[in-house]
């Protein structure tokens, strides 16, 4: 039997699983969005595109499964092209579905075209122009495949009107041959005893747990090496999650807004294991440096990450997870006591000379994000919830303050640093989880960036909560000027905020705003009290440091 | 900064140059010359990339083609080992006083004339590029109109060769 080529985009999102879209329709997607209807799978209108492409992003972290996000031709691609970029730095496995104008039009800068695979090659890891509606089911295929393996990334298929709406005879391929596409899962047997032996021989080693961890789904592996070989963790801000961050042997967050004992280990290291991790400039600005003090030894799947921004003494190219599983067989514990001593003396120090600063705030004073992230923390003790952030100083609070116990919890944009991303991320990691709490943090400078899906959240009533730090500032730019720029604060200035909470009842949302530290613990009780949205506008002092 | 050879097969569809050029682009890596065109598989292009940079430049190079799914294959070629040869058209002044002497030039440097006018002469040549350059200087003194390089094209010598099927090579 003959079907569309919209059809057939549908029937192959139910062959690969797919129970929930993201998306916006428009003229050149219509095809689809009519196919969608004799469908089951659930679509989740987004108020912009960008907040599908982001909504695609958390919902994929959370369940594992590949995101998917729709859009039409033009406008509606491009808006999601800052949520393509943002999944390609975070690894991220999506699939974009954009319409397109008619074939015999492309390159006639017509009504709503736009160049979409040219525009996200850079930040695809693939994408494809259908012209031939024969090509759809070998390419819906490949898409997932390609988006899901080695090193996840977003892809996007932009996929003509007259495609979608010519006839085909549908055949989903059961298996796919990509030539130049096989990616090294299998760690080299040489390389991995190397690892072992430089393990066993390390006075002072440290593993730098990145979010490769979290996606290759290696925590059981990780917590298994950490403990027989007694190596304390760091972890990039992509790779909180991958050990509980109470765990003593967790040191914390690494890098320029990262934990001191994290920094202090990875300088004072003889060997450091990088798993998952590509060794970005906000995590380790002077990787040469750091590298010719300790041994480096680094593990990732893409291996073009290896040696590209640190020298590396053992690079293993593979799946992290079966490269621990195969370490763990020939490993032995070497003698770190001396070290673990150490670290535990700093950190000792270091807790001692804070004592004062962090918990003998000032009740009556302006909230305090890192003694509210705490607190709520404290209170979701046994509780799952996925926390997302917006980027920015409620990230870095939440980063380093909030307990995570668990991969896949905390969701943040990592390596783009996106604001506006939070939200519409909390949107997706709802649709997936729809049992789990979902917290965003946010600041009031990003929360602006996608507020318009406090439409999602209600019409889609999604039980959200929403914490805004809100100083009225660019927090982040803000701290940066007065240090770096001698206080010439330049436009981060956002005095005439709207009342947040009057926007979110205008939404149909409930919401509160609290100015002062006391009120902190029974405002988070009564955001917790019950399944619905929430938005908790807090009023944090402009002064108030990120670290 | 020395230059280094990269021999790439990639599938042969719509897009994939521009997926390569725009790599060296957004990577900040400098293209000396590109010159592309099919295979003995039509569904395979051969590329040849001559990039100017220290080893761990090519290296990110390589490993950066390599990610693309489009590239098949990736290969330093070294410059011992492999033939290597680009082509060249120059258009030169000819008045009829310093015709004979081109013409004895290009016959030293086995080029050939391709076409000649009243007031010019187009010669063909083909070797590496030392061997270019040399022609190009020693015909600069006639004032040289236009000329157009292909860029490097190389193969490996002897049996070694890539294969698009699968890694291994003979």
């Amino acid at each position: 039997m003959k079907v569309t080529g919209a059809q057939a985009i549908i029937k192959a999102l139910e062959i690969e699983n797919v129970t929930h879209i993201f998306g916006y329709p428009g003229a050149a997607i219509c095809p689809f969005y009519n196919a969608l209807l004799d469908s089951n799978i659930k679509h989740i209108l987004t108020r912009h595109e960008q907040g599908a492409a982001h909504a695609a992003n958390g919902y994929a972290r959370v369940t594992g499964k590949t995101g998917v996000c729709v859009a039409t031709s033009g406008p509606g691609a491009t808006n999601l092209i800052t949520g393509i970029a943002t999944a390609y730095m975070d690894s991220i496995p999506i699939v974009a579905i954009t319409g397109q104008v008619p074939t015999n039009l492309i390159g006639r800068d017509v009504f709503q075209e736009a160049d979409i695979t040219g525009a996200t090659a850079p930040f695809c890891k693939h994408n494809y122009l259908v012209k031939n509606v024969e090509d759809l089911p070998r390419i819906l295929k490949e898409a997932f495949h390609i988006a899901s393996s080695g090193r996840p990334g977003p892809v996007l298929i932009d996929v003509p009107i007259d495609v979608q709406n010519s006839e085909l005879h549908f055949k989903y391929p059961e298996e796919i041959d990509i030539r130049g596409y096989k990616p090294t899962y299998k760690g080299h047997p040489l390389q991995i005893k190397r690892i072992a032996e430089a393990i066993e021989k390390a006075k002072f080693p440290v593993i730098c747990a990145g979010g490769g961890i979290i996606s290759g789904k290696a925590r059981d592996e990780l917590m298994e090496l950490v403990i027989k070989c007694n190596i304390p963790v760091v972890t990039t801000l992509m790779g909180i999650g991958s050990i509980p961050t109470d765990h003593e042997m967790c040191l914390g967050m690494l890098g320029s807004h990262g934990s001191y004992f994290a920094n202090y280990a990875i300088h004072n290291a003889d060997l450091i294991i990088i798993m998952g991790a590509r060794v970005g400039d906000r995590a380790m600005a002077s990787a040469n440096k750091i590298a010719e003090k300790a041994s480096i030894i680094h593990i990732d799947i893409d291996p073009a990450e290896i040696g590209k921004n640190i020298d590396v003494e053992i690079p293993v190219v593979g799946d992290v997870k079966s490269i621990l599983q195969d370490l763990l067989q020939v490993v032995k514990k070497g003698d770190t006591d001396e070290w673990l001593e150490k670290i535990r003396k700093v950190r000792q120090e270091h807790t001692a000379k804070r004592k004062g600063t962090d918990e003998d705030i000032d009740q009556d004073g302006a909230v305090k994000p890192k003694f509210l992230l705490k607190m709520l923390s404290k209170m979701m003790e046994d509780d799952d919830a996925v926390i997302t952030t917006e980027v920015g100083q409620n990230q870095i609070w939440a980063a380093n303050n909030l307990t995570i116990r668990k991969p896949g919890k905390f969701i943040t944009s990592g390596g783009m640093g996106t604001m506006g991303y939070g939200l519409p991320a909390a949107v997706g990691a709802k649709v997936g989880c729809p049992n789990t709490r979902v917290i965003t943090i946010s600041g009031d400078g990003s929360f602006q960036m996608s507020l318009q899906e406090l439409g999602t959240i209600k019409q889609h009533k999604l039980g959200i909560k929403i914490v805004i730090l809100n100083n009225s500032r660019l927090g982040m730019v803000r701290e940066l000027q007065k240090m770096k720029y001698c206080s010439r604060y330049s436009h981060v200035s956002l005095e005439d905020n709207p009342d947040f909470v009057k926007l979110a009842y205008a939404y149909g949302i409930n919401g509160e705003r609290i100015t002062k530290n006391f009120e902190v613990e029974d405002a988070l009780k009564r955001m917790l009290s019950d399944d619905k949205a929430y938005l908790l506008d807090c009023v944090v002092d402009p002064e108030e440091p990120t670290l | 900064m020395a230059k280094h050879i990269l021999s790439v097969l990639v599938e042969n569809h719509a897009g994939v140059l521009s997926r390569v050029a725009g790599l060296f682009s957004r990577r900040g890596f400098n293209i000396d010359s590109l010159a592309v065109g099919i295979t003995e598989n039509p569904e395979v292009s051969r590329m040849t990339i001559v990039v100017d940079g220290d080893e761990y430049t090519v290296e990110q190079v390589s490993k950066q083609l390599n990610k693309l799914i489009n590239v098949i294959r990736v290969k330093k070629l070294e410059a011992q080992d492999s033939v290597r040869r680009e082509l060249a058209l120059i258009k030169v002044n000819a008045s009829a006083s310093t015709r004979s002497e081109i013409i004895q030039i290009v016959e030293i440097f086995r080029a050939k004339i391709v076409d000649v006018s009243k007031n010019t002469l187009t010669i063909e040549v083909s070797g590496d590029e030392e061997k270019v350059g040399a022609l190009e200087d020693m015909l600069k003194q006639f004032g040289i109109k236009e000329i157009v390089r292909t860029g490097l094209i190389a193969l490996e010598r002897g049996n070694r060769h890539i294969k698009a099927n699968n890694n291994d090579e003979e």
